[in-house]
């Protein structure tokens, strides 16, 4: 008899951990199925020809869907931050699995977390407070005072931790054996670093990139408060853009009732951006995988 | 380009001071963050500092008078939206660990839940938001409630949970649960009173980091439509309320329905305000909250210094 309870117990919990871990599954389904579902009302009253081809946004004056100009935002931003956090971040993983004594690099990931930890809304307020007036405006002062630069700026700031947290991960997982090969050779540590350490892990770098830029796509309370609400296709980073994220928040700010036009924009935004992201992370996570099977 | 001893020059001085060079560009832009997040430190300070007050932390928002508003409102929302967070969040995120690490076969359903996971770690959490809003707003009809708002952070918030969860477990030596399984333990006893116990540390770790990055985020929140203007605190009051367990559940039932605001959401609305005044409350708001955000950060690090001093395998 006891064995026989001992084996239902036994049962149920695993039963309520495997439920545990379903839940993952259903919200990746529960995302989709609400992103899909407004996504197609919006498209029953637009073209997606439209959606996908037209290169101006704006829902309010004269109902033009067109995408472009919220993706030129998110790329305009994306794409400046990574200029800054890839150099940053690659160094810096380099310094701490290279060069730095023990002592620094076990207080490195504590530091990058603390980094990473700060909200995105403080890094909101430091880009229109102290980045656009004290660093934009001085260099370049017709800049205006929301400007895809100082969003870029920040959100470099905020992928950095990510990035060099990854790629310090890739430089450790570099067997020792191909760094003493190459010192016998009488190779320096610069040599050894950039021609041995670095290209050995060069797609975990690539993953680490991605992951950042997946991130940088996704960020969204700095871009809210410095990058600005005007959707435009435009290379220039001194001037008020808008991202996909942006406009989510502006749309979601003021009064938008259900099955209106503007609401259903929320979905079919967000599920621009979940595309995008999800398309970047799967790409990443699958180039990590190939890098633990290689070294392990 | 011919092969030869003769050709061949070391050159090594100068390869020696490129490297060191090179170290030196490396340590610069290593700096280049601790820089910013000092400057970004005493800007805030600057700015805020002079705001901070005990009135400034018990007064509630407003909107017509800068020197009187305070961040009261927005703390405790805060407070509650991460106690429904960590109340949901643990319990289903340690689940989900332990079953993949301690009880998934090798297949490929395992397989497909581990990459999900992966991947929804890396979706906006603005994305969060809008699930949230679909589900526990609409149709759930929890409304714009601190309830909508923690169990969506909670969505946002697994992953990272599950992820940190089960390289803890996976850390604890497979010696461990074999001792066990010899002198006859189930499945279950092995890990509740074994494995479980050894990777706590790690997991409370990980769990502290991932609910502070809860208490940080905005965006979610004001998707599913968190106020920064509320007049009240949920649960500030239990007059009216039976001195019952009738009388408590119907206050929590309440104050879990109730409308709030939450810090990064009151920080992002004052940042937001033309006048200046409403900048300096920003600046005050967020000493406020990185004060808290630094506080289980320093937690987190510390029980995880302790664990690695105290290790028992």
């Amino acid at each position: 008899m006891a064995r026989i309870l001992r084996k239902l117990r036994e049962g149920g919990i695993h039963a309520a951990l495997l439920g545990c871990a379903l839940l993952s599954v259903a919200t990746t389904i529960g995302i989709v199925w609400v992103l899909l579902r407004e996504s197609l009302g919006f498209f029953s009253d637009v073209p997606l020809r439209e959606f996908l081809f037209r290169l101006e946004w704006a829902p309010e004056l004269g109902g033009k869907y067109g995408v472009w100009p919220l993706v030129c935002g998110t790329m305009l931003v994306a794409g400046g931050g990574l200029l800054l956090a890839i150099p940053i971040g690659v160094a810096t993983a380099l310094y701490l699995s290279e060069y730095a004594p023990h002592w620094l690099r076990q207080l490195g990931k504590p530091i990058m977390e603390v980094l990473a930890g700060i909200p995105t809304v403080v890094y909101g307020y430091f880009a229109l407070m102290f980045i656009t007036p004290n660093i934009i405006r001085p260099l370049y002062p017709e800049a205006d005072v929301f400007n895809a630069a100082s969003a870029a700026i920040v959100v470099g700031i905020m992928i950095i931790p990510t990035i060099a947290s990854l790629c310090d991960d890739a430089f450790r997982a570099v067997p020792r054996a191909l760094r003493d090969g190459a010192y016998a050779l009488s190779a320096t540590k610069l040599e050894v670093s950039t021609r041995v350490v670095f290209p050995a892990a060069l797609s975990g770098v690539v993953a680490a990139i991605l992951l950042g830029l997946g991130r940088a796509i996704g960020e969204t309370m700095a871009v809210a408060i410095a990058a600005g609400m005007t959707p435009k296709v435009t290379a220039n980073p001194f001037t008020s853009i808008q991202t996909m994220t942006g406009y989510i928040v502006q749309v979601s700010l003021g009064d938008t009732p259900q099955g209106s036009m503007a609401y259903r924009t929320i979905f079919v935004i967000g599920f621009t951006l979940f595309l995008m992201t999800l398309g970047i992370n799967l790409v990443a996570n699958y180039v990590l995988g190939r890098l633990r099977e290689k070294y392990e | 380009m011919s092969a030869g001893g003769a050709q061949f020059r070391p050159r090594l001085q100068a390869r020696r001071t490129l490297g060191w060079l090179f170290a030196a560009v490396c340590v610069l832009f290593s700096l280049t963050s601790l820089l910013v997040l000092g400057v970004l430190l005493v800007e805030v300070f600057r700015v805020g500092w002079p705001a901070l007050s005990w009135t400034f932390i018990r007064n509630l928002p407003s909107v017509l008078f800068p020197e009187q508003a305070g961040i009261w409102t927005a703390l405790i929302g805060s407070i509650w939206t991460v106690a429904i967070t960590a109340l949901a969040a643990i319990p289903l995120g340690i689940g989900a660990a332990v079953y993949l690490e301690e009880y998934a076969p090798r297949n490929w359903l395992t397989n497909a839940i581990s990459i999900n996971i992966a991947n929804l770690a890396g979706v906006p959490s603005i994305v969060y938001g809008i699930l949230g809003l679909a589900i526990f707003v609409r149709w759930l009809e929890f409304d714009r409630s601190v309830l909508s708002g923690g169990l969506t952070l909670a969505l946002l918030v697994l992953p990272v949970i599950i992820i940190a969860s089960r390289e803890a477990l996976a850390a604890v030596p497979d010696s461990v649960r074999q001792a066990a399984y010899a002198v006859g333990a189930t499945r279950w006893q092995t890990i509740r009173h074994h494995v479980l116990p050894a990777a706590l540390p790690g997991i409370i770790t990980g769990v502290i980091l991932a609910l502070s990055r809860a208490v940080g985020e905005a965006a979610p929140l004001i998707m599913i439509g968190a106020l920064a203007y509320v007049t009240s605190v949920p649960g500030g009051s239990f007059e009216g309320y039976d001195h019952s367990l009738a009388g408590v559940w119907s206050w929590l039932r309440d104050a879990m329905l109730a409308d709030f605001s939450a810090m990064p959401i009151q920080i992002y609305n004052w940042t937001d305000a033309p006048q200046k005044e409403f900048h300096v409350l920003a600046a005050a708001g967020i000493i406020v909250l990185l004060g808290g955000l630094l506080t289980m950060n320093a937690v987190a690090v510390g029980i995880r210094a302790w664990r690695q001093v105290h290790r028992t395998w």
